[in-house]
C-alpha cells in the first residue's frame, strides 16, 4: 500500500497527537481501573478505635512518611461531664506507639483517628498557586511532588492540620488515600492493618459498597462541617467535643 | 517534636511553623512600596504641592523596596527554581498565583514607567553630559529617544499623570492582595476577616509615608541641606490622619472579636495575653501605634519649635516602622502559634544564620537602603535640568 | 518603551509553550501525568488476600478465632516483598511482649467491650504466647494451633 505525501501530512500529526496522549499517561493500574467510576472516601467508626496506632505505623511504612510528620494520626479525648467545649486531648507522637495510661479518671474517654478528609470542595487545592495539588477525577486530593513549589499555602489553608512539608522532598505532603493501592483494587494501608475495623475505605459511587450503604443508613458526621469543605472522611459515633 | 515546646494540644503537623520571619518581612516590604507610592501620588494627582520635595524620593524608595520584595519569598520556597510555574500555570482561584502578575504589572507598568517618564529629560541631559560607563548607562536608559522638546515633555507629563492615577489602585492591589491572602483563609480565624486587606493597605500607607519622611529627613541632614519644614509638616499630617484610620480599623477588629466571642475567641484571647503579649500589646499597640499617634497629635495641636518637631517626627517615624513590622509579625507568626483545635499553642523557633533566619531578615531589610543609595546616585531626586546648559526648555512639570 | 513591553510579552508566550508540561490541563488545572506517577508508587503491604492464598493452614485456624478479622500484616508488618518472592524475604520475628500489649494493654479510652488487661498484673511476667496462641488467642477448650 502506498501512502501519498498528502496522506502522510495528515497521518503524522494525528499520530503525534495520539502518541502524545498515550505518553501523557493514565493511572497505571489494572486496565480495569476507570477513574470516573469511583468517588473515594473513608468511614471511621470511633466506637471501635482502640488507639493501638497500627494505622499510623502502617501508613509510615507504606508511604515512607518521615518521623515527626503524620499523614494520619490518632488523638485521645477526655471529656469531663458535660463540658464538651473543653476536652483534654493528647496525641503522643501521633499515637504511633499507642498511648500511656490516662492521667484522669472518669468522664468520657475515646480515641479519634484523623487523616486527610479528601474534601470535595477542598480549601487547600483552592489556594495552590500553580496547580500542584488537586482533586483527582476519582475524588482523592493529591500532591504533584514534581510540581509543588513548597510555598506552604495549602498547609495554612487546611482546617484539619493534615498537611505538612516533607523535609526529604521540600514539597507539601499528605495522605493520598493510598492512591497507588486503591487504583489496583487493594484497600489503604491503614484500613488493611486496622485490627478492629475502625477504618474502612468507601466508594461513594458504588451503590453496592456495604460501607456506602452504612453511611446512607446511619448517623455519621464530618469534622468542622461549618467550614463547608464537603469532607469525605465520615465519622460514626463522633462526640461533639471532637475538633 | 523537634524539641519545640507545646502547651496544650496541637494537631501533630501544626507544631512546626510553616511561614517564618521572611513571610513577615514580605508584607512589610511591599507595604512600604505601596505607602511610598501613595505619598508620591499626593503630589502628582491630588496636587498637594507641599510634599513635592519627596516626590521623586518616594518613587525611588518604592522601587528599591519592590526590587528586594521577591527575595524573602524565593528564600522561603521549598523549590525556588520552580517559581516560574506561577507565571506559566497560575491557578486563578489562588490569591497567591495572581501575585506574580500584580507584581510584574506594578513594577513595569506603574513604577518603572513612571520613574522613567519623570526622569526622562534628566536622563537625556545626563546621557550627553557624562562620560565613560555612566554615559553608556544613561544612553541605554533613554531607550533611543532624545527628544526633550516642550511638546514631548508635555506628553510625558500627561502620561505620567495617567500612570499615577492607575498606580493608586494598583498600589492598593499590590498590598491589598497580601491582606487577602491571609484574610481569605477560612481555616485560620486569626486571619480570616474581610477587614484584613483594608487593615493591610492602611498600615502599608502608614509605614510607607513614615519611611519616606525618615529617608527625606536623613538625606537632608547628610547633604547638609535645610529640611523643607512645610513639606515635612504636611507629610507628618498625612501620616497622622492615615494612622488614625489604621488604628480605628484595628480597634474595630478587636472590639468585634471580643463582642462576638466565637469559638476561636478564648484561644486567641489567651494567646494575645501570653505568647503575643510583648509583640502585640507592648510593641505594636503601645510603642508602635499609640505613642506615635500621640506624638503626631501633639505636633498638630501644640505650638512646638522646629527643632523639637524634627525630633518628634524622627522618633514617631521610627516607632511607626517598628510598630507596623510588629503588626505583620503578629498576623503571620501569631496566626500559627495557636492550634486550629483551639486547644493549644506552639513556639516559634527562629534560627539566626539559617536560610529563613533572623540574619537573613536583617540583611534583606537593609539591602533596599543600599539599592536606594545607588538609585539616588544614578537618578538624583533633586537634579534640576534647566540648570544645565543643554536646550532651552520650560520645565513642563514645574520642577522648580 | 512600548517595544520593551512587547518584547517581554513575546518572551513570556514563548516560555509558556516551551515550559508548561505536556499533560497539564488534561483533567483539570494540574499535570495529568501526576496521577500515573502517584499510582505507580511501590506497594509495601500485600493485603491479607495475598497471604491467605498460600498460608491456608493459618487461615483455617484464624478464621475460627477472635482474630478472624485482624489482617495478617497488622501483626506481621508489610510483606508485599515476601508475597512477591517468598524465599527472598523472610518475615521478621515478632517480639510478642511488645506486640500484644499495643492493642491489649488496658486503657481507660479503649471501648469497654474490647479485651484488655493490665499486662503487669496479668501474667506475672510470663510472655503472652505462652498461654495464648496468636492466630486464635482465646483460651477455651479446643482452640489450639
Amino acid at each position: 500500500m502506498t501512502i501519498t505525501r498528502r496522506q502522510l501530512l495528515i497521518l503524522l500529526p494525528a499520530a503525534a497527537i495520539a502518541w502524545d496522549s498515550i505518553l501523557a499517561g493514565t493511572p497505571e493500574a489494572s486496565p480495569n481501573y476507570n477513574m470516573t467510576d469511583h468517588w473515594w472516601g473513608m468511614l471511621i467508626d470511633v466506637t471501635k478505635c482502640i488507639g493501638c496506632g497500627t494505622c499510623v505505623q502502617a501508613c509510615q511504612a507504606e508511604n515512607n512518611v518521615p518521623d515527626g510528620y503524620f499523614r494520619t494520626w490518632v488523638e485521645r479525648y477526655h471529656v469531663a461531664d458535660w463540658s464538651i467545649e473543653n476536652p483534654q486531648v493528647d496525641s503522643p507522637d501521633g499515637g504511633k506507639h499507642g498511648f500511656p495510661p490516662a492521667a484522669k479518671e472518669g468522664g468520657k474517654n475515646f480515641f479519634v483517628p484523623k487523616m486527610c478528609n479528601h474534601c470535595a470542595d477542598s480549601p487547600c487545592t483552592q489556594v495552590c498557586p500553580v496547580g500542584a495539588t488537586f482533586v483527582s477525577p476519582d475524588g482523592v486530593v493529591l500532591v504533584d511532588q514534581k510540581y509543588c513549589l513548597g510555598c506552604r499555602y495549602c498547609i495554612q489553608a487546611c482546617p484539619y492540620g493534615c498537611r505538612f512539608l516533607d523535609p526529604t522532598t521540600n514539597t507539601a505532603s499528605k495522605c493520598t488515600l493510598c492512591y497507588h493501592r486503591i487504583t489496583k483494587g487493594l484497600t489503604t494501608a491503614c484500613c488493611e492493618t486496622c485490627p478492629t475495623g475502625t477504618r474502612q475505605l468507601v466508594d461513594l459511587k458504588n451503590p453496592n459498597d456495604p460501607v456506602h450503604k452504612f453511611i446512607e443508613t446511619h448517623s455519621v458526621q464530618v469534622l468542622k462541617p461549618h467550614l463547608a469543605t464537603q469532607a469525605k472522611a465520615f465519622y460514626y459515633g463522633l462526640d461533639g467535643s471532637v475538633r | 517534636m523537634n524539641g519545640i515546646p507545646v502547651e496544650g494540644f496541637m494537631y501533630p503537623n501544626e507544631i512546626e511553623l510553616q511561614w517564618s520571619v521572611l513571610i513577615v518581612l514580605y508584607p512589610f516590604l511591599t507595604g512600604l512600596v505601596a505607602g511610598a507610592f501613595i505619598l508620591a501620588s499626593l503630589e502628582r494627582v491630588f496636587r498637594v504641592d507641599a510634599v513635592k520635595p519627596t516626590y521623586r524620593l518616594a518613587l525611588l524608595t518604592a522601587l528599591a523596596f519592590l526590587l528586594v520584595a521577591p527575595l524573602p519569598l524565593q528564600l522561603h520556597l521549598g523549590h525556588p527554581e520552580r517559581s516560574l510555574e506561577m507565571y506559566l500555570t497560575p491557578h486563578t482561584s489562588s490569591a497567591m498565583a495572581m501575585f506574580g502578575f500584580v507584581y510584574m504589572w506594578y513594577l513595569m507598568g506603574v513604577l518603572v514607567l513612571e520613574i522613567w517618564l519623570d526622569y526622562r529629560s534628566d536622563i537625556v541631559v545626563l546621557s550627553q553630559s557624562t562620560t565613560g560607563w555612566k554615559r553608556l548607562f544613561y544612553k541605554v536608559l533613554t531607550l533611543g529617544s532624545s527628544n526633550i522638546s516642550d511638546r514631548s515633555l508635555e506628553i510625558d507629563n500627561k502620561v505620567g499623570w495617567i500612570i499615577t492615577v492607575i498606580g493608586i489602585p494598583s498600589a492598593f492591589l499590590l498590598h491589598g492582595y497580601v491582606g487577602f491572602i491571609f484574610g481569605s483563609v477560612k481555616a485560620n480565624p486569626w486571619w480570616s476577616s474581610p477587614l484584613m486587606p483594608v487593615v493591610f493597605i492602611f498600615s502599608a500607607m502608614v509605614s510607607g509615608i513614615a519611611a519616606v519622611m525618615l529617608v527625606y529627613m536623613f538625606l537632608c541632614w547628610a547633604r547638609r541641606v535645610p529640611i523643607d519644614m512645610r513639606c515635612v509638616d504636611t507629610v507628618a499630617k498625612y501620616l497622622f490622619y492615615t494612622f488614625l484610620i489604621d488604628f480605628t480599623l484595628e480597634l474595630l477588629d478587636l472590639i468585634h472579636r471580643i463582642y462576638e466571642s466565637d469559638e476561636s475567641f478564648r484561644s486567641l484571647d489567651f494567646m494575645v495575653h501570653t505568647k503575643l503579649y510583648f509583640p502585640h500589646i507592648v510593641i505594636q499597640i503601645l510603642l508602635g501605634t499609640l505613642t506615635p499617634i500621640l506624638l503626631l497629635a501633639a505636633t498638630q495641636v501644640l505650638p512646638i519649635s522646629e527643632a523639637r518637631r524634627k525630633l518628634t517626627y524622627a522618633v514617631a517615624g521610627c516607632l511607626t516602622l517598628v510598630g507596623i513590622f510588629a503588626m505583620r509579625w503578629n498576623v503571620v507568626i501569631g496566626g500559627q502559634l495557636f492550634s486550629k483545635s483551639f486547644l493549644g499553642y506552639t513556639t516559634y523557633k527562629m534560627g539566626f544564620v539559617a536560610r529563613e533566619g533572623l540574619l537573613v531578615a536583617i540583611v534583606l531589610t537593609i539591602l533596599p537602603l543600599f539599592i536606594l543609595w545607588a538609585l539616588i546616585k544614578l537618578l538624583p531626586p533633586w537634579l534640576e535640568t534647566h540648570s544645565l546648559d543643554v536646550s532651552p526648555l520650560a520645565s513642563a512639570h514645574g520642577d522648580d | 518603551m512600548a517595544a520593551v513591553f512587547l518584547a517581554g510579552i513575546v518572551l513570556f508566550l514563548v516560555a509558556r509553550s516551551l515550559f508548561v508540561p505536556r499533560s497539564f490541563g488534561q483533567y483539570g488545572h494540574y499535570r495529568g501525568a501526576a496521577l500515573g506517577e502517584i499510582a505507580a508508587k511501590p506497594i509495601m503491604f500485600a493485603g491479607h488476600g495475598a497471604c491467605e492464598s498460600c498460608h491456608t493452614d493459618v487461615l483455617e485456624v484464624k478464621s475460627k478465632g477472635v482474630h478472624a478479622h485482624v489482617a495478617c500484616e497488622s501483626c506481621h508488618g508489610p510483606l508485599a516483598k515476601h508475597a512477591d518472592d517468598p524465599t527472598a524475604l523472610q518475615p521478621p520475628h515478632i517480639d510478642v511482649a511488645v506486640l500484644c500489649v499495643r492493642c491489649h494493654e488496658a486503657n481507660i479510652a479503649k471501648p469497654k467491650s474490647f479485651p484488655q488487661v493490665a499486662s503487669a498484673d496479668h501474667s506475672g511476667g510470663v510472655v503472652c504466647d505462652t498461654c495464648h496462641k496468636p492466630h486464635s488467642p482465646k483460651i477455651d477448650s479446643g482452640a489450639s494451633q
